[in-house]
């Protein structure tokens, strides 16, 4: 087990490490040259050196890869060119609003997908695996933002139920809930969407194993067979899957949070994006680099959780 | 319908026999993903209708998208607006049919590039194995982890948004995935005896690539193709939305949205029309992609 964890935390700093290698150089090779992208192309050149020089960019690129690295490990991920605070204050301050309605949405989206996915697997090929299918289908093909905002004109203009603003601030649990409530929906059921489908074909896929049909010819009860022994079994692919769906799910967040203009890293990089924050740029592709690569090691060390089969060897 | 038979039987094909054969497998690759599920053909038909509305857009629009007429700002639908007109009196019908002229082209230039790209890593990585396998899928599968659409907006917020660089943002987010999806069948295909025969026939590696496997494998990653437009399209919508579409005024779905989002509360229609019109377009490409792909799909084979 000890040797098990501490392989996967080795993989997952590997992984790390060349992921952030990735995104230095991708930030490094583009063309366009960031000073000039922050001060525009009427600035002086002697204004153009003191903020490269203030970047850090002035000095050799293996230097900069070597401060950058070296910055990430220490938590010192330089300061925001606007705010003049550190990246890391600003992102900490904002990223468990971004948590919240990423976990609250995962749930629903799991309490939700689960379910129809299994009932669309068991009842194939009839009415209500064709609806689960198109129905999915439907739900992932809407980009978040299109979504959200179907969800704001009906349930906030049109029937008034919800704020047409969170504000983020509410006190009181009704008022933090009632402003999750949207965002988590519409950001649940997408999510929901692409689970049904995972779940839909590996339950297909066990359903068909011998055992099922064991199980059944001596006698147990259907409903056993499918929530007890099949969908434990399916459930490795769908944990796999949500695991690889992170990234959707961290897209569709940013633009989540844009339409409710609710507070995280959504609006704080598109913030930045805005007003050229570089260093804070930065900052955010290292974190959301960070967490992509700690819900992979999360999503590795469920599976023995799971399937006691898998010895974590 | 394989391209196993001129090198079976060792007579060195002419260039459009072989041509012929290549295109043959293709084709009816295709055809037989296509009849598998008639869903498909649905998906089709409804993403070819939108492309002719895209082409025809400069006939069949009603108006010029980009002539303001401050007479007529934020107007509801009616007769001679269709689906209304927003701020500076534009017309929001003629919007969406240019718009839809961004949106696919972008998402074809990207997709297809990727699909060049990408699947030449894949074949290549599956057709030499071994290390270069191993380093080449390393590299693509924590590209493959990195959320897509932050990557894209990282990289038009650095490139600048322009058509080209939008095909570019959003190509590098679909290169990792068909290098994974052309490496699978380039495996189960180089084992084939045909290969084999190949080889003892002294083709170069080139040859077997290009002529002998890439036909065989095109179906699948074709099929990928238009699952991943419908990806595209939604991310360029995405970074339209987020402010980082080509630059206004012209018309851009996602830029509309954008825009109607700020008159949301009295305009409702600005923004709604082009939802609709992502929606159509994206679900089509998803219905004819995942009927495709149930055909494709060799863990689904022989499964009705």
């Amino acid at each position: 087990m000890t040797a098990f964890v501490l392989k996967r935390l080795g993989f997952a700093a590997i992984t790390l490490f060349a992921v952030l290698t990735i995104v230095f150089f991708i930030v490094r090779v583009l063309p366009g040259d960031p000073a000039m992208a922050i001060l525009g192309d009427q600035a002086s050149q002697s204004a153009l050196e003191a903020l490269r020089v203030r970047l850090g960019l002035d000095v050799p690129l293996y230097q900069q890869y070597f401060v950058f690295l070296g910055g990430v490990v220490v938590g010192d991920w330089g300061v925001s060119l606007v705010s003049g605070r550190p990246v890391i204050e600003e992102i900490l301050k904002v990223l468990p609003a971004t948590i919240e309605l990423t976990v609250a949405s995962l749930i629903l989206g799991i309490v939700v997908g689960v379910p129809i996915g299994v009932w669309s697997a068991v009842r194939r090929n009839k009415l209500p695996d064709y609806l689960a299918r198109i129905g999915s289908l439907l739900g992932l093909s809407f980009p978040a933002f299109v979504s959200a905002v179907l969800l704001l004109l009906f349930f906030s203009i049109h029937l008034r139920w919800f704020p047409v603003i969170s504000s983020g601030q509410g006190s009181g649990l009704a008022d933090r809930m009632r402003d999750l409530a949207l965002p988590a929906i519409n950001l649940g059921l997408i999510m929901a969407a692409y689970i049904t489908r995972v779940t839909r074909s590996a339950m297909l896929e066990v359903l068909n194993q011998d055992y099922v049909r064991t199980a059944r010819a001596k006698g147990l009860a259907f409903a056993i067979i499918v929530w007890r022994h099949c969908l434990r079994n399916a459930l490795i692919p769908v944990v796999t899957v949500v695991g690889l769906y992170l990234g959707i799910l961290i897209g569709n967040s940013v633009l989540t949070e844009i339409v409710f203009n609710r507070p995280g890293l959504g609006k704080l990089i598109v913030g930045a994006l805005n007003q050229r924050d570089y260093t804070m740029l930065q900052g955010m592709m290292v974190i959301y680099t960070l967490i992509v690569v700690l819900v992979n090691l999360i999503t590795d060390l469920t599976y023995g959780l799971i399937d006691p089969r898998i010895k974590y060897s | 319908m394989t391209t196993q038979s001129s090198a079976a039987t060792g007579r060195r094909p002419s260039r459009m026999t072989y041509y012929r054969l290549a295109l043959a497998t293709v084709v009816s690759g295709l055809f037989r993903a296509f009849n598998a599920n008639k869903t498909s053909w649905v998906g089709l038909a409804v993403f070819l209708i939108v492309a002719l509305l895209a082409i025809l857009a400069p006939v069949i629009a009603p108006y010029d998208p980009l002539q303001q007429n401050i007479l007529f700002r934020l107007k509801p639908p009616s007769d001679a607006h269709w689906f209304g007109t927003d701020y500076y009196g534009r017309d929001t019908l003629s919007r969406i049919l240019w718009g839809a002229r961004i949106s696919l082209t972008i998402g074809l230039l990207a997709i297809g590039s990727a699909m060049i790209i990408g699947t030449l890593i894949g074949m290549v990585a599956g057709y030499f194995g071994g290390r270069t396998d191993l380093i080449t899928m390393q590299v693509m599968d924590v590209l493959l982890a990195f959320p897509s659409l932050i990557l894209g907006l990282i990289v038009v917020a650095m490139l600048g948004p322009s058509v080209a660089n939008l095909v570019i943002a959003i190509a590098l987010t679909a290169i990792p995935p068909f290098a994974r999806i052309a490496r699978a069948p380039t495996i189960a295909v180089k084992n084939r005896e045909f290969i084999e025969a190949g080889h003892a026939l002294g083709y170069s590696h080139m040859r077997l690539m290009f002529r002998h496997i890439l036909p065989n494998i095109a179906p699948e990653v074709l099929v990928m193709g238009s699952l991943w437009l419908a990806t595209a399209i939604r991310v360029e919508a995405s970074l339209a939305f987020i402010g980082l579409g080509v630059n206004p005024p012209t018309a851009t779905w996602g830029g509309m949205i954008r825009e109607g989002f700020e008159n949301i509360l009295d305009s409702f229609w600005l923004a709604l029309f082009p939802s609709l019109a992502i929606l159509v377009v994206v679900f089509s490409l998803n219905l004819l992609g995942d009927g495709l792909r149930d055909a494709v799909d060799p863990r689904l084979k022989g499964e009705q």
